[in-house]
């Protein structure tokens, strides 16, 4: 007869299938557990500090001689959750194109960064800012004011794009 | 205005100091049940209201008092109110028999509520199946499914398990001859503690008082995996905290019993003739507040175990329950009276006891 039997008493011995030295040692296991070191971080306290690599709250890099941003509309273009809204003005500077409003609704916001890859003047790009609480949704509408910000705060995603874009 | 009676005012005290004291325990038992299980997994556990997070109980009972309390259109209003009452008070009679001490004022152990009681274990034994009508109820009263199903299981599960516990403590009550809970502890004086006489006795209590607190491995009533929260789904507010409750304070309940009934209570080898050498002997009030520390200091270890194991094993399945309860428990217990039998048989045929 060609019969596999896999029957409880065969798989295991007798002391296995008293299970209590066993379950001794799922408590000893257990018991050094507790005295291992803990990994909570006290949040409010003590805060992450993302990578470069870190998707934020999406924002417009600011240079000494203005915004980067052109208001070419392809990231309010390419935006899947429809988030961005560019309008554009003109002005009598070498760049002859500024976004007169630029808004981003946060929370229709998504995260996935299409915004910052579809821009050719790397205008837009993600931040480390992941605190994004709003009390009232017409707070949760950036405008330019909260959107810009110094490039000297935004090296370390500048430099990880150089690297892998 | 007649005076009022001595021992009613006494009674009353008793009774104050134990839902109290009680109330304040059980909060605790959430407290440390949750940092013991942070700190198995490697967590701190709650270190925000006040020092170490010591008030969170009380921040979290304080939540359930103001919660709305929401009844389901559907329910039995009637059973659907008495069942948490059922649960809390049937938790809380037990402790009408458990002494906490031996300390005579007038000739009266004042260290337990109701002293004297010779059916002490016969009474705590009813107390925990009345407990289940708590369970019960509240899961058929809820109108729910998976509430009736988790009050069922609670049900067949206390019934199967009782028998077992039941017959684990007859070989304890075959040694000391009474069910007076302070004569148990005081057949145990001088070391000859019941663990040491019953291991396979204490094995099946200690199980079997597992399964009946609905706690892990054995907490299939309220297996939230499965029946959504179990008997208590349909609770909300300070219904739910009653139950939430009930069940720290069986825990704590089935704690006591152990320590007195297999770990010796109160009694430490040779401490108190020590403590007696010293003038600390029966009149003295300090007697009182030791034996009620060195009972504490054997109630924390069982308090731990049930912890250590809700965070250590998973949960049986239904039918390794019924398994387990009927056909390995209930035959090991009456093994075990009849080991008891014989050997005290055969102690008093060599003249030893």
């Amino acid at each position: 007869m060609n019969v596999q039997h896999n029957i409880e008493s065969e798989r295991m011995s007798f002391w296995e299938r008293i299970y209590l030295p066993e379950i001794g040692r799922g408590l000893a296991l257990t018991f050094k557990q507790m005295f291992k070191p803990t990994f909570t971080r006290q949040y409010p306290e003590e805060k992450w500090i993302p990578t470069g690599s870190y998707r934020g709250r999406p924002v417009l890099v600011l240079e000494e001689e203005g915004e980067r941003c052109v208001a070419c509309g392809l990231c309010s273009r390419v935006c899947p959750a429809l988030a961005i809204e560019v309008r554009a003005a003109e002005t009598d500077k070498v760049k002859e194109r500024y976004p007169e409003k630029f808004e981003i609704n946060m929370l229709r916001c998504i995260y996935c960064g299409f915004c910052e890859e579809v821009c050719p003047e790397e205008a837009i790009i993600m931040s480390k800012d992941y605190e994004l609480v709003f009390t009232d949704p017409k707070d949760a509408i950036l405008g330019k004011d909260k959107l810009l910000i110094p490039i000297a705060q935004l090296q370390d995603r500048l430099e990880f794009l150089r690297q892998y874009r | 205005m007649d005076a009022i009676p001595v021992g009613a005012l006494i009674i009353g005290a008793k009774l104050f100091i134990i839902v109290n004291g009680l109330l304040v325990i059980a909060a605790y038992l959430v407290y440390f049940e949750r940092k013991i299980s942070a700190w198995m997994q490697n967590r701190i556990g709650p270190n925000r209201v006040g020092p170490l997070g010591l008030f969170q109980s009380f921040a979290d009972v304080f939540k359930l008092w103001t919660k709305e309390d929401i009844v389901p259109a559907m329910v039995d209003k009637r059973y659907h109110l008495i069942a948490p009452l059922i649960s809390m008070t049937v938790a809380m009679a037990a402790y009408a028999v458990i002494p906490f001490g031996e300390y005579y004022v007038n000739g009266a152990n004042i260290m337990v509520v109701a002293p004297g009681i010779d059916i002490g274990i016969l009474y705590i034994l009813a107390m925990s199946s009345i407990g289940v009508y708590g369970i019960t109820l509240a899961g058929w009263s809820s109108n729910n499914k998976y509430s009736l199903f988790g009050g069922l299981r609670s049900a067949a599960q206390m019934i199967s398990y009782e028998l077992s516990m039941g017959l684990a403590l007859i070989g304890t009550l075959m040694i000391s001859g009474s069910f007076d809970l302070v004569e148990i502890v005081k057949a145990q004086s001088g070391g000859k503690w019941n663990v040491i006489f019953q291991p396979l006795g204490f094995l099946i209590f200690l199980v079997a008082a597992f399964a009946e607190t609905n706690r892990a491995p054995f907490d299939l009533p309220e297996a939230e995996p499965e029946l959504v929260g179990g008997y208590h789904t349909e609770y909300s507010g300070m219904k739910f905290g009653l139950f939430y409750l009930a069940e720290y304070v069986n825990m704590f309940t089935a704690s006591c019993l152990m320590a007195l009934i297999y770990l010796g209570g109160w009694d430490v080898p040779f401490l108190y003739e020590q403590l007696a050498g010293i003038g600390i002997a029966q009149g003295n009030p300090l007697l009182g507040f030791i034996q009620f520390g060195v009972f504490f200091a054997k109630v924390v270890p069982m308090l731990f175990l049930f912890y250590w194991v809700r965070w250590s094993l998973p949960r049986f399945r239904y039918d390794q329950l019924m398994n387990l309860g009927w056909k390995i428990m209930l035959p090991l217990a009456l093994a075990n009276i009849l080991l008891t039998g014989i050997g005290i048989m055969l102690l008093k045929y060599f003249g030893i006891m």
